[in-house]
């Protein structure tokens, strides 16, 4: 990395910590250094009131009750544990979960375990906006059904899903309803008692908290809702997450979650604009220029478009010195197929191959968003002028009527 | 990451873009790839008549770094030489040169097609017998 500034537009990846947040987490790795469930001195008191207080923080940022917030390594631990857990304590009611087939892999994988251990999976598709059909959401709900898990909102796209009308679904028929609200908690306002959502897994690091610590709502009350322990041990956390806690990171993440009760709508506010200004400046910039998801229901700060005839992995290599963000190209992963999530919304492989994604936060200002709409046009004209299928689209030649030799 | 130097050079200074006649009977095309796969180049060559040998060549591609970098680089390398020497280029010497990752070895195999697709066209537009790859398939 050179001394210039680079710009961060990946914050669906991971935020920067909030250094109000690192400020208060210090102490717990030096004079406050206890662990939690250490009862006869001073230091674990200590450790546990600080715990105590970090579950109020996030549990009044979703308006929850603080005893229904399992602290977990993270998100995806936490999506594991609702999915296998669920399913081994509600084995008796039915082996049957419904899901998107634009989950995270947080989701997916754990699903095509829970397959192996004897369980269904119904994965549904989404429309060209990448939201769930309500209607077949609800055919696929057997008498065997015991949870239906759908992500809050899209780490790719940013599409949010119906997520109350959901939850009627879900109430109707008495099935739970989880949903992993990674990418949407601290940036929108989520309350998942209002929603109808029973168990929901976020982690501090997409919201400007530190990394290795997330959560897991459990709900309390109408239904008392039951998770089996995936992690055996000293019972900790009511018994559904054993394992010390990491006290610095859950005080952190309580900082974080009470900075965005604080700030989110205003962040939200100017993020959607810098988001609107840049999405706009490069769709008058150039031509194909897509938007992909929702752009009526969709995160402040995602943005995620494809420049037809433009390989994404390509087209990153002409800012990436200066510029921090993620494409849906094969080539970006180990994988060597596009994005599923886009390919889902019926994207070809060529526009998935061709999409970038800019996830905007808290400390994205005007002039990174300015520098990055010269650096991206320039990027896509420096690609175009080089690909022979721009140059056959610009000569008015069916890219799809010629035989291309697989290898 | 991290790419070489000559790889990020190729990439951020291609030699040879451009486009050919196709119709000039001395041309040969070859266009590799799909788009669906993320990767497609085109590469041509100019014959001299007299010579036998490649007086010009010319790529385009539509892929990551490292190909547009392979498809540079053969075009460089191809100006000047017979069309029998054009056949014996290994796409692990392109590999070498470059400096490629194992993830992107499949680049270097696309420029190897690239070129011999592009010598086998203007074979056959002159009635010369289309010499047989010696690799076949990936």
């Amino acid at each position: 990395m050179n001394n210039k500034r680079q710009i961060y537009l990946d914050n669906n990846a991971t935020t920067p910590c909030d250094p109000r947040v690192v400020d208060e987490m210090v102490p717990y790795f030096y004079e406050k250094h206890g662990n939690a469930a250490s009862r006869n001195h001073p230091f674990g008191w200590v450790a546990e009131e600080a715990v105590d207080y970090a579950r109020e923080q996030i549990a009044n940022l979703i308006n929850v009750d603080s005893k229904e917030i399992i602290f977990t390594s993270g998100a995806t631990e936490a999506d594991n544990l609702a999915l296998k857990g669920v399913f081994e304590m509600y084995q008796r009611k039915g082996n049957h979960i419904i899901t998107l087939k634009t989950e995270h892999k947080a989701v997916l994988d754990a699903c095509k375990k829970i397959e192996k251990m004897g369980g269904e999976v119904t994965y549904l598709d989404v429309d060209s906006e990448g939201l769930v059909d309500l209607k077949e959401l609800e055919a696929a709900i057997t008498d065997k059904t015991i949870l239906v898990s759908i992500m809050w909102a899209n780490n790719e796209t940013g599409t949010i899903q119906p997520m109350k009308k959901i939850g009627e679904i879900c109430e109707k028929h008495g099935v739970l309803f989880m949903s992993d609200a990674t990418q949407v908690v601290g940036k929108i306002p989520v309350d998942p008692k209002e929603t109808g959502v029973h168990l929901m897994a976020f982690t501090a690091h997409k919201m400007y908290g530190p990394k290795g610590v997330g959560a897991l709502y459990v709900c309390r009350k109408n239904p008392r809702v039951k998770v089996t322990a995936q992690m055996d041990g000293g019972g900790h956390e009511r018994g559904m997450r054993s394992g010390t806690l990491n006290v610095p990171g859950i005080v952190g993440f309580g900082k974080a979650a009470e900075i965005a009760a604080k700030e989110m709508h205003q962040d939200a506010e100017r993020l959607s604009k810098l988001r609107d200004k840049l999405e706009n400046a490069l769709i008058a910039a150039m031509e194909e220029v897509y938007i992909n998801g929702s752009k009526e229901h969709r995160m402040p700060h995602v943005s995620n478009l494809s420049f037809k005839h433009v390989e994404g992995e390509g087209l990153m290599m002409t800012f990436n010195q200066d510029i921090a963000l993620s494409s849906g190209s094969a080539c970006t992963s180990a994988s060597l197929e596009p994005s599923y999530v886009l390919v889902a919304l019926g994207l070809g492989d060529d526009l998935a191959h061709s999409s970038l994604r800019f996830s905007l936060g808290r400390f994205t200002t005007e002039e990174d968003i300015d520098y990055t709409i010269k650096a991206i046009t320039q990027g896509v004209n420096h690609m175009r002028d080089l690909s022979p299928i721009w140059e056959m689209y610009k000569e008015g030649v069916d890219i799809d009527s010629i035989e291309w030799s697989e290898h | 990451m991290a790419y070489s130097e000559k790889l990020l050079d190729h990439f951020k200074n291609p030699r040879n873009v451009g486009t050919m006649d196709k119709s000039q009977k001395n041309v040969g095309t070859g266009l590799v790839g799909a788009p669906e796969c993320g990767d497609v180049m085109r590469l041509q060559i100019e014959v001299d008549e007299e010579t036998g040998k490649i007086k010009d060549a010319k790529f385009k591609t539509f892929g990551c770094g490292s190909a547009i970098a392979s498809s540079s680089l053969a075009t460089e390398w191809l100006k000047g030489l017979s069309v029998d020497d054009a056949l014996a280029i290994d796409n692990m010497k392109i590999v070498e040169e470059l400096a490629l990752p194992p993830v992107k070895i499949h680049c270097s195999v696309l420029a190897e097609d690239a070129i011999k697709s592009a010598i086998a066209d203007y074979q056959e537009k002159n009635g010369i017998e289309v010499t047989k790859a010696e690799k076949s398939g990936h």
